[in-house]
């Protein structure tokens, strides 16, 4: 359990203690990752079932991973179909798996509510791995952490020094009152959606950036401010998460191409040089497409946390697995007193 | 039955067609309207129906519902949707022609006339397609489709998205007096959208639908009855800009009319964010928002728009039990309309008069159907409907063969007790068994007379 | 047991580690979370015997529990701090109480998936007996018989308790 959900379904129905619960375990898992041996015990004879319905090598390996570390036993299930294009319904194809026993269920999924909807349909627990444009939390999660991580070994000093990226108990205090911007496609995009939650819920200012096609309707009303402009989203910002954008749109383009998108929202040398700060990072939920959003030395210069958001996603999705799988399913069984003294 | 004389007592008849709103008693004699007065004598052969805490009104009228036969009989068949209607207080109802064939041709429409025959309970009016198939490229035989009983024509479910088309649709309609109702949207702008464009959208992470592309396909429309002189009639109208537009035209003096459904009237898309991806919210046009329901209130109360139809659109679980951006589109009607229109009457948002006229003599004159007022010697087409009556709304227990209403599991205040066509009780409520279920009469009853 | 029977025992135990340590190279790793001031201690105490500070740790167990299943809720998870190699070394595993043995068996499990030490001795302040494993300490502060339906619990300064002591109170909502 999550606090009081039983399923992970997005960060907007989570509260702010929820969500620290969350980061502050993910900084344990985080130690495991650094040990001789990867391996806890913890989730032994446990179940998880990886069901994407979309392609995704990287959040598919992340939870894979993760599982793994724990001892749980990871199974992929991938389809390329959904409901009624190929015959299987998807909760028929949910409650196939159920019924082989998984304790969590993960699933990616292109229309937005599929989580919920097997959620409230099987037994075990969910976790939702991104589904269509609604939110992607563990995404949303393994970015708080790692701006957290950032923010603390920069120590909040302006100028300070970005240097060395040593190791540092990330502290989430320090996300609020900090300033992050988001480029891209956010009309599209779960992960602009779940970082806003997040961010807000821990005390940030959140900027939209991207031109007016690529906003979706009603963005005010989210607690975003929206910039068409990327300097003037970026300049004085703690951090900036570029989002990928998508080749191609069939039947509704929203910019010209990619090359004029590059010109005008994307970052280069030149432009992080100088409209951020040098303690402004840099996050992308990858995969990345070098010279669009990100040119190769921005990917790869001294701002950019993009590796460390891979690592931290595997300690954040630890903790989520840990937590959903974790303790017995009847929830009204008490903990057996004094066992921790034991 | 010839010669039966029925005395409906102590009810409050609201006839809006001629003004009459008060406590009355309403004779029935051989299946018309013999007398609607005060205090008459009730002579002993009379059959007496006690209408007291109760309105009596003209049977309702339902411009917009979909019957799904031929084609789709696991979903409804004439049959049952006629009992939906007649359970609703519905004793007349426009089927559309999105049927499997469509009804592009004379063996559809007799086949549903001969199928509303023999159920003997609603009167069934078919409405024939706009093009063959509803493809959208050829007009459909409409001296054909009239002769054979059809009333009006649409293709439903989907825009005329071609203007020449809908031009020339309109231009030869002309001919036969047929109205064209238009389901209009542009589906360039609709795109992959499965709910109303907005923050609610956004939040859900779906994809929207603007208001604007009803609009747009509104004003071409007008334009082109406009242009041809033809007899337009809009839809399910959802979006403040549609109202706009219908409220100029007719201004303008055009043959414009227009429908609203109840859950349009009712529902936002606030209540699609709040039901957490139910798809008993999801329909097309979708809910829209706060202002846009506003605004269709607006124009339902000032008359822009006509009526009200439900677009009673049955599916089952297999259409529906799925995730919200490919369950199929559709809610039934018949049988809440009452109850959430009148909900919506005691807020304010149009009077009680209003609700009943935009029920019987409004979609009655739309079309130009018989019906939809109490006149002198018209056939008794009467629902008797108590306002106060609380009930449950189980869709297990419809009439309907599917259950699909966003109502489901709701309170809800206000239901028909007794219908009648053509004189004869086609419905009544039994309040004994938890209230369920109609008694009808059996037999055969006079078929859609025009 | 006082405070002042507190630091006798421990000095007597640092005494005896000494002794049991043989010149081996010595890590004191405390066990979260009663272990972990008392490792500490410890560690001071073998400092001021031998002139050298051995190498500390702290282990959190709520990953390698047997119990996970049975519980409502997964346990919270603490840090576990070990950043020097485990292999060779002499470890002094530390905790407050051992009564069932079960939070040692899991501290085993631990610190092995870290390397292999060269010896593991068990230091508890206090022993209560009602073991459920074959788990035995090799250095006690006290042994104290314990009836079933009371808990030992170990109040140390450190901890924010205005002195040293252990107390025996009932089982339950303390």
């Amino acid at each position: 359990m999550i606090g009081r959900h039983k399923h992970l379904i997005g960060l907007e129905p989570l509260s702010r203690e929820e969500i620290l619960g969350l980061l502050q375990l993910a900084v344990s898992m985080k130690e495991v990752l650094r040990r001789p041996i990867k391996k806890v015990p913890t989730l032994r004879g446990k179940a998880v079932v990886n069901l994407f319905f979309e392609a995704s090598t990287r959040t598919r390996t992340s939870f894979e991973t993760a599982a793994k570390i724990l001892s749980a036993d990871a199974f992929n299930w991938t389809s390329s179909t959904s409901s009624v294009t190929k015959g299987e319904t998807l909760l028929d194809t949910a409650r196939n798996i159920e019924a082989m026993h998984p304790d969590v269920l993960v699933i990616r999924h292109p229309a937005g509510g599929a989580p919920q909807y097997v959620a409230n349909r099987v037994g075990c627990a969910v976790a939702n791995a991104g589904d269509g444009a609604h939110e992607h939390p563990s995404q949303g999660l393994l970015d708080l952490f790692t701006l957290a991580e950032h923010f603390t070994r920069v120590g909040g000093k302006p100028g300070g020094e970005v240097g060395k990226k040593e190791d540092v108990v990330p502290d989430f205090g320090t996300i609020a009152g900090k300033t992050v911007a988001i480029v891209g496609d956010i009309s599209h995009s779960r992960v602009a959606r779940s970082d806003l939650y997040g961010l807000t819920k821990l005390g940030a200012k959140v900027r939209f950036c991207g031109p007016p096609t690529m906003m979706p309707p009603g963005v005010e009303a989210m607690g975003a401010t929206v910039h068409h402009q990327l300097r003037e989203a970026v300049e004085g910002a703690d951090a900036v998460v570029m989002l990928r954008i998508q080749h191609e749109r069939i039947g509704d383009p929203l910019i010209p191409g990619t090359r004029e998108y590059s010109k005008f929202w994307g970052l280069n040398a030149k432009k992080a040089a100088e409209w951020l700060t040098p303690t402004c990072a840099i996050l992308h939920p990858g995969p990345i497409n070098r010279g669009v959003e990100l040119s190769s030395e921005v990917a790869d210069g001294p701002r950019s946390v993009i590796l460390e958001q891979v690592e931290n996603g595997v300690a954040v999705r630890m903790a989520i697995l840990y937590l959903l799988a974790g303790g017995a399913h009847e929830i009204d069984t008490p903990a057996p007193e004094g066992a921790a003294r034991a | 039955m010839s010669g039966e004389i029925i005395f409906i007592e102590g009810g409050r008849v609201l006839d809006p067609a001629s003004g009459t709103d008060g406590i009355r008693t309403v004779v029935v004699r051989d299946g018309r309207i013999a007398e609607v007065a005060e205090r008459l004598e009730r002579p002993r052969e009379a059959r007496a129906i006690d209408a007291r805490g109760k309105w009596v009104v003209p049977g309702l009228i339902d411009l917009h519902v979909h019957l799904r036969e031929p084609g789709q009989e696991y979903k409804e068949t004439v049959e049952t949707g006629a009992r939906a209607a007649v359970a609703g207080g519905f004793t007349a109802v426009c089927a559309m022609p999105n049927t499997v064939p469509p009804n592009d041709n004379t063996g559809v429409t007799e086949l549903v006339l001969a199928r509303a025959s023999a159920a003997g309970l609603a009167r069934v009016y078919p409405v024939g397609c706009i093009s063959k198939g509803q493809k959208g490229e050829e007009l459909a035989e409409y001296g054909e489709l009239k002769n054979a009983g059809c009333v009006a024509l649409s293709d439903d479910g989907k825009p005329v998205m071609s203007s020449a088309l809908m031009r020339r649709a309109l231009e030869y309609a002309r001919v036969f007096d047929l109205p064209v109702t238009v389901h209009e949207e542009d589906l360039g702008l609709v795109g992959k959208g499965v709910m109303h464009e907005g923050p609610a959208a956004t939040r859900l992470g779906l994809k929207g639908v603007p208001g604007a592309a009803e609009e747009v396909m509104v004003l071409r429309d007008i334009a082109l009855a406009e242009l041809t002189g033809g007899r337009l009639h809009l839809a399910h109208l959802s979006s403040a800009g549609s109202v706009r537009a219908a409220r100029e035209a007719k201004r303008r003096g055009l043959r414009v009319t227009a429908e609203a459904t109840p859950h349009h009237l009712a529902l936002s898309d606030e209540d699609v964010a709040r039901s957490g991806y139910d798809t008993d919210f999801k329909m097309n046009p979708p809910l829209r928002s706060a202002a846009d329901v506003h605004a269709v209130r607006e124009g339902l109360a000032d008359g822009t728009i006509d009526c009200i139809a439900t677009d009673h659109a049955p599916h089952t679980v297999v259409e529906k039990d799925l995730e919200f951006d490919v369950a199929a589109n559709g809610v039934v009607g018949l049988e809440t309309a009452f109850a959430v229109c009148l909900a919506l009457a005691r807020k304010g948002a149009f009077s009680e008069r209003r609700l009943i006229e935009a029920l019987t003599i409004a979609p009655a004159r739309a079309f130009g159907l018989p019906g939809g007022s109490f006149a002198k010697n018209a056939a008794a087409d009467v629902a008797i409907l108590d306002p106060g009556l609380e009930w449950r709304c189980e869709p297990g227990r419809f009439n309907s063969k599917c259950g699909n209403s966003p109502w489901k599991g709701a309170m809800l205040v206000g239901r028909c007790t007794h219908t009648l066509v053509g004189g004869r009780v086609v419905h009544e409520l039994d309040m004994g068994a938890s209230g369920q279920g109609p008694m009808g009469a059996s037999g055969s009853g006079p078929k859609g007379e025009r | 047991m006082n405070a002042e029977g507190i630091e006798r025992a421990l000095k007597r135990m640092a005494r005896e580690i000494q002794e049991l340590a043989r010149g081996g190279e010595l890590a004191i790793v405390g066990i979260r979370r009663g272990g972990v001031h008392l490792a500490e201690r410890l560690r001071r105490e073998l400092a001021s015997v031998t002139g050298q500070k051995p190498l500390v740790g702290t282990l959190d167990i709520a990953l390698y529990r047997d119990d996970l299943s049975e519980r409502a809720s997964a346990p919270v998870v603490g840090p576990t701090d070990i950043r020097f190699p485990v292999t060779g070394k002499t470890v002094v595993l530390v905790d407050d109480v051992i009564y069932t043995g079960r939070t040692v068996r899991a501290a085993l499990d631990e610190l092995v998936d870290f390397g292999r030490p060269r010896r593991v001795l068990l230091a508890v302040l206090v022993d209560r007996g009602g073991r459920e494993l074959p788990i035995a300490p090799d250095l006690v502060g006290a042994k104290l018989e314990v009836p079933e339906r009371e808990q030992v619990e170990v109040q140390l300064v450190e901890g924010g308790a205005a002195e040293d002591q252990v107390i025996i109170k009932p089982r339950g909502n303390a």
